[in-house]
């Protein structure tokens, strides 16, 4: 099969120039063919998938705008006999998804009234947090971005404990080291969120590592979006993971904006199923707004990881929502247009909602007051955690190292004399 | 400790005076007294015991990096003093290749990996063939391994050892001879140690291996070969030595040069030739680079009213900048003379070995600059 490949490689070089981009679509298809080939030795779940199965032509911005309608995505729900998933567990899928797209709303919202300094939005990617989540175990460690607040939202960090960080007050259990949307929680399992791009690709290898050593019934999820596949530690993580045959599934959330980049100018592959495959990871591409497909895959992909010890890597394909962060305004560098188009027409929340209420799980009064009890939560979380006072002044010392050394102490020290004597150019919200 | 002293001794021994024959024969004697007489073992074989010992000890520890398993065959018989035989060498056949682990070249990709691993439970030591490519590697050691400690409140430890040679070899240029001693211990977060002798190199690397946070640990490769005599004491499987603690390696009273790794094996050779006249240098051996032994060096700078530091890597922003400030934030009331900083020469290193001989801080260097201290000769102009 490599022997044909490469043959066809060199048929289809000497033909592109004539056929253009036609002739990208064959060069594209001769690498579906070794796809094809992987996905038969899958278990039947992931060929059941609905629109994400490749077994079209997968030239990726003709697949994007074509293939994203949400009647056909229920139709290929229905016919595919997709997952089995209880109207307990879809209800509050949902209602996790509307509290994710509240809180994000009433947060940037936050931001731009000078209450918090910053803040970073998932909007447009509700299913991919949530139902990624949903699949997942509380055992699986997970090392997100930072576009990825839903997962620990599904694994249980509560409104005020999201709202606490974002104030960065006492009560933050990131004990206000950290910018808004940073969170980082050891008992849910979930990394602490770091500004680096893509450097918690190789963690959760590591880790998986450690899950691999210790045999322990779990495997690692890391999340990134097209922007973070360019960088150094993306191609080393997946090497790596391969190599090593670790339990870990990569989770790509292509939104098409890294920033003010669109896709076209990050990479010229067939986006990032075909990395995974180039390093030797079982990959899949999925519709990222697709709850559904997304949790299927997610199951899958655990499945895999864990009985087979080997790396699974998720391409999610959905759109960015909202800006990169409240430091950005990409209607700069994107379409008033296109970001609307998406907003109504592929809003992940909005579809699942709907096939919730064709299921007849949910009604338009659940709607409602789903809605007013969200909205009415986060908004007392924000006020509660504004009145906190910030955290003392010890915690600018602890934590660098195990034990703290004596050159902080002696800094600690100088520092409490000095606020002591001069009071008045301090502010007055924290204690010492 | 009686390591130590007979090492001292031994060093002292060394210049053909005669009433020496009669101190060595005293040494001997000593030595013959106690049953466990000290053995002479490598840094190298220092390294790989302490390797041992704590992979033996905890099921967690493993180790990882580039050619890390061992050679077969011929290498490791024929070439068992050869630059080319791994510290790492055996570990592959005890403990097996999932807690030795050859890796794929990247070390931005394997560092990565390392951190993530110690992040959940397991305690990887890191290998950079050299630690110019860990600048490679450079984001990972302070964004993800030093800093998460406190960015993550507390609550994500990262317990794993950075290791490799560090600093010139011979004729290697200058992508290979780039010191970071400086470097990494400007960041908070990190324990950085320098390893002269076997004892110190068993006793450090088992310290930081048993350490819960992120340790550079800087060997030399011109250091792998030498040996250097230990006690029983440093072979038990418990010797530990303290970071943060420098160690007085010859006490004197006129002037205090400090130093760290190859270059503690320069200041000993200058103190002996200062001593023929009648110049009595304390040689500090700094150990830990991070946290630096402030109180040791301030204490014997008090002793002495003179400083020299001596280090290979470039001028600017050197250790012996650090020390300097320290000594004249402390004690400036207590210093006779300007403190003078030996380093390497600030351009990349040449490979012709006559010019690398040049860059490179040498044993009269030393000695001109402990002269200069101590008023026996002009001081030279200093340049900007």
């Amino acid at each position: 099969m490599g022997f044909y490949l490469s043959k066809s490689r060199t048929v289809m070089h000497n033909l592109k120039p004539k056929l253009g981009s036609l002739g990208v679509m064959f060069h594209q298809s001769s690498g579906i063919a070794s796809f094809s080939h992987h996905q038969e030795s899958q278990s039947g779940l992931i060929k059941n998938l609905g629109a994400g199965s490749c077994n079209r032509p997968t030239l990726f911005t003709i697949w994007r705008s074509e293939h994203f309608k949400a009647e056909k995505q229920l139709d290929c729900k229905q016919n595919s006999g997709g997952p089995q998933i209880s109207d307990e567990l879809a209800v509050r899928m949902y209602t996790y998804m509307a509290m994710l797209q509240t809180m994000d709303t009433i947060f940037y919202e936050a931001q731009r009234q000078g209450r918090i300094s910053f803040y970073v939005t998932a909007i447009g990617e509700e299913a991919i947090n949530i139902a990624s989540a949903a699949a997942l175990q509380l055992d699986d460690p997970v090392f997100p971005q930072y576009r990825e607040s839903g997962v620990l939202l599904w694994r249980g960090f509560t409104l005020q404990e999201f709202a606490n960080q974002c104030f960065g007050n006492k009560n933050d259990n990131c004990k206000g080291r950290q910018m808004p949307a940073h969170y980082g929680s050891v008992k849910h399992n979930y990394f602490t969120v770091a500004s680096t791009v893509a450097t918690q690709v190789p963690h959760a290898v590591g880790a998986a590592y450690s899950l691999k050593m210790d045999r322990i019934n779990a495997c690692s999820i890391t999340y990134f979006g097209d922007g973070g596949t360019s960088t150094g530690d993306f191609h080393a993580a997946l090497n790596f993971a391969a190599v090593m045959e670790a339990p870990v599934i990569f989770f790509c959330r292509n939104n098409g904006w890294a920033i003010s980049t669109p896709v076209g100018d990050q990479f010229r592959s067939d986006g990032i199923v075909v990395r995974g495959q180039a390093y030797g990871v079982h990959s899949i591409r999925v519709d990222g707004n697709d709850a559904l497909a997304i949790y299927s895959a997610v199951r899958a992909a655990r499945q895999m990881a864990i009985t087979e010890q080997r790396p699974v890597l998720i391409e999610a394909l959905t759109y960015r929502g909202g800006h990169h962060t409240t430091s950005d305004d990409s209607t700069r560098y994107r379409s008033a247009e296109e970001i609307e188009w998406w907003r109504v027409a592929q809003c992940p929340v909005s579809r699942f909602r709907k096939w919730l209420e064709k299921e007849g799980w949910w009604n338009s009064d659940a709607e409602t007051e789903l809605r007013a009890s969200l909205r009415k939560q986060v908004l007392r979380a924000i006020q509660v955690a504004e009145q906190v006072e910030k955290p003392p002044v010890a915690d600018i010392f602890t934590d660098v190292y195990d034990a703290p050394p004596s050159n902080l102490h002696e800094q600690e020290t100088t520092l409490l004399e000095t606020i002591e004597k001069h009071p008045k150019e301090y502010p007055p919200n924290f204690s010492c | 400790m009686f390591g130590i002293i007979s090492h001292k001794l031994v060093a002292s021994t060394a210049g053909g005076s005669p009433g020496q024959p009669i101190l060595r024969a005293a040494v001997l004697a000593m030595m013959s007294n106690y049953s466990t007489a000290t053995k002479q073992i490598m840094v190298r074989e220092a390294l790989n015991s302490a390797l041992d010992e704590e992979m033996a000890a905890d099921p967690t520890v493993f180790l990882m990096g580039e050619e890390v398993g061992e050679y077969e065959g011929a290498y490791k018989v024929r070439f068992v003093n050869s630059p080319l035989t791994p510290v790492s060498k055996g570990l592959l056949r005890k403990y097996g290749p999932q807690r030795v682990v050859d890796t794929p070249i990247t070390e931005a990709g394997f560092t990565g990996i390392g951190v993530g691993a110690s992040c959940h439970g397991l305690r990887p030591i890191v290998e950079f063939m050299t630690f110019n490519f860990a600048m490679q590697a450079i984001d990972h050691i302070i964004n993800s391994a030093a800093k998460t400690n406190y960015m993550s409140a507390g609550n994500i430890n990262v317990p794993i050892v950075f290791r490799g040679p560090n600093g010139p070899a011979a004729g290697v240029g200058a992508q290979h001879s780039q010191i970071s001693s400086h470097w990494y211990s400007s960041c908070p977060g990190l324990k950085v140690l320098a390893p002269y002798s076997s004892e110190d190199a068993r006793g450090l690397l088992k310290t930081a291996i048993r350490d819960p946070d992120p340790v550079v640990f800087l060997e030399n490769e011109l250091l792998y070969g030498e040996s250097f005599p230990v006690s029983d004491e440093v072979l038990d499987s418990s010797f530990c030595l303290p970071i943060g603690k420098a160690k007085i390696e010859k006490e004197g009273k006129d002037v205090t040069i400090t130093a760290f790794s190859r270059m503690v094996g320069y200041a000993l050779k200058a103190a002996e030739i200062l001593e023929k006249e009648d110049l009595e240098a304390e040689v500090i051996n700094l150990r830990s680079i991070r946290p630096l032994d402030r109180s040791l060096i301030n204490n014997s700078v008090r002793k002495t009213n003179r400083l020299v530091t001596v280090e290979e890597g470039f001028p600017q922003h050197g250790v012996g900048a650090e020390i300097c400030a320290s000594v004249v934030e402390e004690n400036f009331n207590y210093l006779d003379a300007p403190v003078e900083r030996i380093s390497g020469a600030d351009a990349p290193m040449p490979y012709a070995a006559n010019l690398e001989r040049l860059a490179l801080p040498q044993v009269e260097d030393v000695v001109r600059a402990a002269r200069r201290a101590c008023y026996r000769s002009v001081p030279t102009a200093t340049t900007a």
